[in-house]
């Protein structure tokens, strides 16, 4: 099974839930950190580094020998990252999106590939847990494509989750597609519902079944429970707001380890959500 | 000679946009017959990326050798480069004013971006 947890706004504890939810289940899992521009699963599982591999993506380059500035290739990129303006195409790697067109449509032929750096996977084991998380290198701006390089380390024979960065874009879809579940932790206040409703939208686009949880449940008031009621989106868990949960990950360390009457909520949770799965409704 | 200025307006007295990568039109002005055509810079607006780049496309296009705005990021500038097209950065309030400064040789061509650019 594959669980996706996500949100809409940023900082609602889809990571608090990830790292609780995979020490909680105790047995083998995998959790993948796929918020790459800022994995933090790393700080409340302290895992021993197993490896560490460069991602790259495909760039074209040019032989300019072959080349006759034709410009079909500048005419073919929808993104800007190759252009003919001179006599010859000049390459704005950072803007490439590897579609291999510009290579396609070349009728000269001169136009092969080469690899382009954008960060890391990293592996590390956490007693019941391997966790992968991929590191975007500072000044990359798509993250995609190494989102999907860390989820094709998932192994099939033990479960993933996939914590998502925070939001409904680009890193957010990549990250959601192909999960059996995607469980959006959300806040029980008006900025938590105006988030929630995106997320809900992206989510329902993707046709993957879905569930809410409420986090920090008595800080705001019932719109979040009006909204999905309303709209008939199940409420899989609602977690207190509980000082001690904050003062328990500001200093690095799991609540199921420090509080373990958490640990049955969260393996409540694990079982409402593979039903959930295992019987559609 | 054609030099291109960025404008937000269809005149000679349009003002003179600030932005070049963003600018919703191009002023392009005829220095040998004083005559001068617009040309529009639509599709940068509407891009979500590389409209400094295909700003430049727009002006290159024209077959203006020089261009006048307020700001030019580093995309837009290299591609500028490229083409062969001298960059003048400029706070003249309106086309006339800058092609008037521009005659006047009171303009100052840059060396390279002077901005930095707002996303990849």
């Amino acid at each position: 099974m594959i669980l996706a947890v996500a949100s809409g706004k940023g900082g609602t504890g889809k990571t608090t839930v990830s790292v609780n939810l995979a020490r909680a289940l105790g047995r083998e899992i995998q959790l993948l950190d796929c918020d790459v521009e800022e994995p933090n699963a790393h700080l409340f599982l302290h895992g021993k580094p197993l490896g560490s591999e460069p991602v790259t993506v495909p760039i074209p380059l040019v032989d300019e020998s072959l080349c006759d500035g034709c410009g079909e290739c500048g005419m073919f990129c929808q993104y800007h990252a190759i252009v003919c303006l001179g006599a010859k195409p000049l390459l704005f790697a950072e803007m490439c999106h590897g579609c291999g067109g510009c290579a396609l449509v070349c009728p000269k032929q001169a136009i092969g590939e080469t690899e382009r750096r954008i960060g890391v996977v990293e592996t590390l084991r956490a007693q019941n847990v391997t966790l992968v998380q991929g590191r975007l290198d500072v000044g990359v701006a798509t993250a995609p494509p190494l989102i999907r390089a860390v989820k094709a380390r998932i192994r099939a024979g033990a479960p993933a989750i996939l914590d998502a960065p925070p939001g409904t874009s680009c890193p957010v879809v990549a990250t959601i597609k192909g999960s059996d579940f995607v469980a959006l932790v959300t806040e029980p206040t008006a900025f938590g519902l105006h988030d929630l409703r995106l997320a809900v939208e992206t989510v329902r686009e993707t046709a993957i079944p879905f569930g809410v949880i409420v986090n920090r449940m008595g800080v705001g008031d019932r719109r979040v429970h009006d909204y999905c009621r309303g709209l008939g989106i199940p409420i899989l868990l609602e977690i207190p707001d509980d000082r001690r949960i904050a003062e328990t990950y500001s200093m690095g360390h799991l609540v199921v380890d420090v509080l373990p009457e958490y640990g049955s909520l969260f393996r409540g949770l694990w079982d409402e959500i593979t039903q959930r799965v295992e019987r559609p409704a | 000679m054609k030099i291109v200025f960025t404008a937000s307006a269809d005149t000679i007295q349009a003002p003179l946009d600030g932005r070049f990568g963003r600018a919703p039109k191009f002023l392009v002005y005829d220095l040998e017959d004083d005559t001068f055509e617009m040309a529009s810079n639509q599709e940068s607006l509407d891009a979500a990326q590389g409209a400094g780049i295909h700003s430049a496309e727009v002006v290159a296009r024209t077959g203006a050798k020089a261009l006048v705005t307020g700001h030019c990021g580093p995309k837009a500038f290299r591609a500028l480069a490229a083409a062969g097209i001298k960059v003048f950065s400029t706070d003249a309030p309106t086309v006339a004013d800058a092609l008037q400064r521009y005659r006047a040789g009171d303009l100052t061509e840059i060396a390279s971006a002077d901005v930095e650019g707002h996303r990849a």
